[in-house]
């Protein structure tokens, strides 16, 4: 294993300085606006972060596409809606399951087409032609083989190129199969400057084809939706599992473990609570104007924020019982938290980590690597913008680039016969007044420490900087950046699919994360295993095939 | 074997000049083949005599994998070698995508090999270079000279300028070069001498001024060229001296595009003078 480095005696503007000074001027002058020395002032003045603009080429980035944020991350979790990728095969391919979202049907008959992955497999005569017939036929097949509530078609960068009318195919196909809700995304990979765009447009095309179609309310107690939870390695098992046990009834989650009748009905829910802020606040907004439900944000990583997010839905439905309930149950789950919580501290306080991930996790997982006694030197979002970085307050600062104009706003208005608010505006102040957050985030930065460094969409370059300076104990990032990482001597812990472990959220979620951070950065197999470049310092060989 | 590619703006006469032009060759003992790179596939009707023929892409959609040169390649005019790349109906698709994927089709099938002892082929290109698709002929050097048709008129000069910066694009990393601006008559005013400075100022030379005649339309309703028609009009003997005039043509430059400033300044004084 490699030098251990006293973290406090970095200077970050050095770091900076260093990472900047091997960019263009123009590239530097760009990127120093995306990497932010922190510091909070008054509890949540932070410096502002340049985020949601375009990578310069050349750079290799974190980032995915439009595309993979569409159909990979919103909608890619949910069972029942069949989802067809309009595009050729590799697409589809490598958009299957792996975030390793899992999902559990409520009876063996329900259906489930996650296992399955759907293409039109384009090939070079529909890009010439037009992929418009085989998408007909694709969607014909679809419904002979599979009689689905509902299909989504996703649209790959090609279709854009040739024009493909997926919106058009979509109507002609639901007029012959008036039964199915058929529903077409303009997901193309190119749009916007990473995932988000993406996420965008799933939330506008579920908020306008799908949720509200059914008024007919889930049975049950205290019913809320929970918005931007994708249940990989089994989350929403966990949430479902200790929302049940606090007698609270989850009407949907968007997407993770979910089915399309629980779309279709989620605005009867009294609440929504939102997991991650980036690629859902969207849905949240619109389904709060249309039809009177409020949101604030919560976050079941950690089982301190889970215990604090739990109290807060219990304190909206004001319902004295629930409430005590929730006390209960977290009184319950925190003795085996607590348990291995402080067995794996003694092991692993004093230790740093570095997480660069999505748009909510670099900063949810913060709360569990604090919880065991972590620091977080430095973290960063791969496709977040300025307010999940320094909180939704600056959202009428944000400048709207043409980028973003890219992407559809949807004008949302009241529904005239299904909106109800459901706390009056005296509730609302009164719930106000005690401190009570109403449609807030309030970012990542005010809860990390001054002086750690805030990188938006790292690249390979400067995640090998940050490396060699800091040392961290573990770095949190994806499949893209694991190896890379791992051989440098650092651990990566794969935070988009959990490597192949999980879950993570909730109290067992908790427990779960300890063990295996303990796991992973109390092993010997770094000290254990030689390179070959420590035996032999030089590698030689010769052609295996000489004529 | 010479490779030409003929541009200009749509409905300048492209196609119509083309195969007079190749008519005119083959009437000289020339062998050619043309090929056309228009979705709508009717860049060698006049030489066929209006056989509609099976495009190369419908023909690869239909057949599949295996595929003749002969079920492609139909004898026209005089022994010419007629072949329609063909693509998409208006509005979808990729025309431009059907274009690479057609020639790359001709090469491997060997339309173009030695066995067929081919003084020209002559490719007829739809419209501008619109993307890159359409830019395949002349890329990778499928084509190595260029001529442009033009007329007198503002758009038509203003698509021949954007050619030419789609020819420098290539000209810089390849073979292609400019061979020069056909005029195809609009009757404008003083077009001649109009065309002539165009070529100057774009470093190339006006071929041939083709005048209008409307012998032209007459051949055409009875799709055929105006040296199959009637062999002994005028007419035909421009188009004579038009091949004549490509046939000798040794002047092969990269073009120097005017800007669009420059390029108006030239209509004014040429088209607002007389």
């Amino acid at each position: 294993m490699t030098k251990k480095v006293d973290f406090n005696s970095i200077k970050p503007e050095e770091v900076k300085e260093e990472l900047l000074s091997k960019y263009p001027v123009k590239v530097a002058r760009k990127r120093a606006k995306q990497i932010v020395i922190n510091k909070v002032d008054n509890g949540d003045v932070v410096p502002e972060v340049l985020a949601n603009t375009r990578t310069v080429p050349g750079i290799l980035t974190m980032r995915g596409c439009a595309y993979a944020g569409c159909k990979g991350v919103v909608l890619g979790p949910t069972r029942d809606i069949l989802q067809i990728t309009h595009g050729p095969i590799g697409c589809a391919f490598y958009s299957w399951l792996t975030r390793r979202n899992q999902t559990r049907p409520k009876t063996d008959d329900a259906p489930n087409f996650m296992p399955y992955t759907m293409s039109t497999d384009l090939q070079e005569d529909e890009v010439i032609f037009g992929g418009e017939k085989k998408l007909k036929k694709a969607i014909e097949e679809a419904v002979g083989l599979f009689h689905p509530k509902a299909i989504g078609i996703f649209s790959t960068c090609p279709v854009g190129l040739i024009g493909d009318d997926v919106h058009a195919v979509a109507r002609e196909m639901e007029e012959k199969f008036p039964d199915v809700n058929i529903f077409g995304f303009s997901c193309e990979g190119y749009k916007g400057v990473s995932q988000s765009a993406g996420h965008h447009i799933a939330n506008n095309k579920v908020f306008t084809d799908v949720v509200g179609l059914s008024d007919k309310p889930k049975e049950g107690k205290f019913r809320f939706n929970i918005l931007g939870e994708y249940n990989i390695g089994g989350d929403a098992f966990e949430i479902e599992r200790v929302a049940e046990k606090c007698g609270l009834t989850i009407h949907s989650t968007f997407s993770g473990n979910s089915e399309y009748d629980e779309f279709i009905s989620a605005h009867t829910a009294d609440l929504n609570v939102v997991m991650c802020h980036r690629s859902i606040n969207y849905l949240a907004e619109m389904m709060e104007k249309k039809f009177g439900i409020p949101w604030f944000k919560v976050n079941f990583i950690g089982a301190e924020s889970s215990a604090k997010s739990l109290r807060k839905i219990a304190e909206y439905f004001g319902d004295k019982e629930l409430m005590a309930n929730v006390e209960k149950v977290i009184a319950e789950e925190m003795i085996e938290v607590e348990k291995v919580r402080l067995d794996v501290k003694s092991r692993c306080e004093g230790k740093t980590a570095m997480l660069f991930v999505g748009g909510s996790r670099a900063h949810h997982y913060q709360d569990l690597f604090r919880e065991i006694g972590m620091q977080t030197l430095s973290a960063g979002y791969e496709f977040a913008h300025r307010d999940d970085y320094e909180g939704r307050k600056v959202i009428p600062e944000i400048v709207i680039d043409a980028d973003t104009r890219n992407i559809e706003e949807l004008t949302v208005e009241k529904d005239d016969n299904r909106f109800s608010p459901r706390k009056s505006e005296s509730e609302i102040e009164a719930y106000s007044k005690k401190g009570f957050k109403w449609s807030d985030y309030d970012g990542m930065m005010p809860e990390m420490q001054n002086n750690t460094l805030v990188i938006d969409d790292l690249n390979h370059y400067e995640t090998e900087v940050l490396i060699e300076k800091y040392r961290p104990d573990i770095f949190c990032a994806g499949i893209k950046e694991k190896y890379v990482v791992q051989k440098q001597g650092i651990p990566l812990k794969q935070l988009h699919s959990y490597d192949y472990s999980g879950p993570y959220a909730g109290f067992k979620g908790a427990i779960n994360f300890y063990k295996e951070i303990d796991r992973i950065l109390n092993t010997n197999v770094f000290k254990l295993v030689k390179a070959p470049w420590q035996e032999t310092p030089e590698l030689s060989g010769s052609y295996a095939w000489t004529k | 074997m010479r490779k030409v590619a003929i541009y200009g703006k749509g409905g300048i006469g492209k196609s119509t000049t083309t195969q007079n032009t190749v008519a005119a060759l083959a009437e000289a003992g020339k062998k050619v083949m043309v090929v056309g790179c228009d979705p709508k596939a009717d860049s060698t009707r006049l030489l066929l005599g209006g056989l509609s023929q099976k495009t190369v892409l419908d023909t690869l959609r239909l057949e599949g994998e295996d595929l003749d040169l002969e079920d492609v390649v139909k004898p026209g005019f005089k022994g010419t070698r007629c072949v329609e790349s063909g693509g998409p109906e208006p509005g979808v698709g990729c025309a431009g995508r059907g274009i690479i994927t057609s020639i790359n089709l001709l090469e491997q099938l060997g339309a173009y090999s030695d066995k067929w002892e081919l003084d020209y082929v002559f490719y007829d290109v739809l419209g501008d270079v619109v993307c890159g698709g359409f830019a395949m002929p002349i890329r990778d050097g499928k084509a190595e000279e260029i001529y442009i048709v033009v007329s007198g008129e503002m758009m038509a000069m203003y698509a021949a300028n954007n050619i030419c910066k789609g020819i420098v694009k290539f000209a810089e990393s390849g073979v292609v070069r400019l061979g020069g601006l056909i005029c195809n008559s609009r009757k404008v005013d003083r077009e001649a001498d109009l065309i002539q400075a165009l070529a100057d100022k774009l470093g190339t030379q006006m071929i041939h001024f083709v005048p209008r005649d409307n012998m032209v339309q007459r051949a055409e309703i009875n799709r055929k060229t105006v040296i199959e028609y009637d062999p002994s009009v005028g007419q035909a003997d421009e188009y004579r001296m038009l091949s004549q005039a490509i046939d000798k043509n040794t002047k092969f430059v990269i073009p120097t595009p005017l800007e669009t400033e420059e390029l108006e300044k030239l209509l004014i004084e040429f088209g607002l003078e007389a």
